[in-house]
């Protein structure tokens, strides 16, 4: 039977290895923007704007991968659910992407104004990283096919979210004592939105790994996320 | 390079029309598939391949079917030699009443070798070429019979490798078999192609899609798309193709 499963497979293997790519790839694209951000490199933030184009193509590469396999496979079971969460994370991916290029553009366009104290009192660099861990470790989620870790992983969105609320507070008090700075803190506040966007796709991305490994459905349902978090929130391995 | 090439075949079962102006062209090393309802043609077009329909009383034969080039309904075609080149396995496993063993070496003993070690050699070789070796090995000396349907299926893919054919057609080789035992054939298609040409008739849709590289849809005597199999399963041509591969057909 092995020996029988082998063609099958190994179409699945290449698509999971076409998966993992767009992965690396968006999850360097996050850190550069990062990088671009926070240090305002001009040049680094070109960089996540040209290579916005390869992750466009991945995904493309992955619906028509995705569309033949179903055509000619007909999966069903957990095969099926792989390629189903397949097309959504690549899906998803593809938009994590777009923020970094948006965010990248901000540093181009020099729309980045925020002054290193706004910077640091917004914590956006903190931000950034806890969003940049989320995408990795569902990444970890799906190699290991380990859905322990997505209670982690959705807990971490938790704190993404707070530190939103908080930075906007932060800017609404901001606009009112020096309303010349408008144009500033609304791109500023155009960033903030976009990280935590990101930590929301991270979130759906777990949800799809969730999907796949367990077929249980969290979607569009806190009471089942929360019931996750709780039930899956596997400690990180020390670094 | 094209190993198989057919143009404007017409074939006649007495008045019957049963294959009206097939023209389409198999590539050497590739998996080709036939489907389409009971009745369409399929069949007969592959035992046109390898001149099976010659049996067929008040056949009648028009346009040209050539193989490497050859036309193999030319009258000075040895037809015992081309079914050499052209094997053929059948829907239902029909092994020989003989032993695992000369179940392979009887087509190479008719065909006048003599050499015991070639004959051991060719024996393994092609019961490892049908996946069957490992399960064998042990009891070449067995009845054929002692085997399990799949098993037969394996041994008569392996008897028609002894003879080293260029093409092999298969007419619904998996048909009678279990899903585990029609997964074992479905990979050994898939493995076959590097050495030999495939063409196959199933009524299973899927499987055409999991082996074929290419797939020929029949409908009452015509050819009505013939394409690469991903497209022909992802976006069909034609209208009564789509029907066909999603079911609303008739």
């Amino acid at each position: 039977m092995d020996k029988a499963m082998r063609h099958f497979e190994k179409e699945l293997i290449a698509l999971k290895g076409e998966i993992n790519g767009m992965w690396q790839l968006v999850l360097s694209q996050l850190q550069k923007c990062k990088q671009a951000y926070v240090t305002n490199n001009i040049e680094l933030a070109r960089e996540v704007i040209i290579r916005e184009k390869s992750v466009n193509s991945f995904e493309l590469d992955i619906d028509k991968g995705c569309e033949n396999f179903i055509a000619l496979f007909t999966p069903v079971a957990m095969d099926l659910r792989l390629i189903i969460s397949m097309i959504k994370i690549s899906t998803t991916l593809e938009r994590i992407a777009d923020f970094a290029d948006g965010i990248a553009r901000h540093v181009v366009d020099d729309d980045n104004v925020a002054s290193e104290t706004m910077k640091e009192d917004l914590k956006i660099e903190a931000m950034f990283d806890i969003v940049i861990s989320m995408l990795s470790d569902s990444f970890v989620a799906l190699e290991t096919e380990n859905s322990k870790l997505s209670g982690t992983i959705l807990q971490k969105d938790d704190d993404v979210d707070t530190i939103y609320e908080e930075g906007k507070r932060y800017l609404a008090d901001y606009i009112l004592k020096d309303p010349e700075k408008g144009e500033c803190i609304l791109n500023t506040f155009l960033t903030l939105r976009k990280i935590e966007r990101i930590g929301d796709h991270c979130c759906n991305i777990v949800e799809e790994i969730v999907f796949y490994i367990d077929a249980k459905v969290l979607k569009h349902s806190k009471g089942r996320r929360s019931e996750q978090k709780i039930e899956n929130n596997e400690p990180e391995e020390p670094k | 390079m094209n190993i198989v090439e057919t143009k404007d075949v017409n074939f006649y079962y007495g008045d019957f029309h049963a294959l009206k102006g097939v023209s389409l062209d198999v590539v050497k090393n590739s998996v080709t598939a036939f489907i389409g309802p009971s009745g369409c043609g399929k069949s007969t077009f592959l035992r046109l391949l390898n001149r099976m329909n010659d049996l067929i009383p008040d056949m009648k034969l028009t346009g040209k079917c050539l193989i490497n080039g050859k036309d193999i309904y030319d009258k000075r075609v040895d037809v015992d030699e081309l079914r050499k080149k052209v094997g053929m396995v059948f829907q239902k496993p029909n092994p020989f009443p003989k032993t695992i063993f000369e179940n392979i070496a009887y087509g190479l003993r008719v065909n006048g070798i003599k050499d015991k070690e070639f004959i051991r050699n060719r024996v393994e070789e092609s019961l490892k070429g049908a996946a069957l070796w490992e399960e064998v090995k042990d009891k070449l000396s067995r009845s054929a019979y002692d085997l399990s349907g799949g098993q037969q299926q394996r041994l008569c893919i392996a008897r028609a490798l002894a003879v080293k054919p260029d093409i092999l057609l298969m007419d619904e080789p998996a048909s009678a078999l279990d899903p585990i035992s029609t997964s074992k054939i479905e990979e050994l298609i898939f493995t076959l192609k590097a050495e030999y040409t495939i063409v196959i008739v199933t009524h299973n849709m899927q499987q055409a899609a999991r082996v074929s590289d290419s797939t020929g849809f029949f409908m009452l005597g015509e050819l009505i798309e013939f394409s690469e199999t991903r497209k022909m399963f992802l976006n069909p041509s034609k209208e009564q193709t789509q029907n066909y591969i999603t079911g609303r057909f008739g």
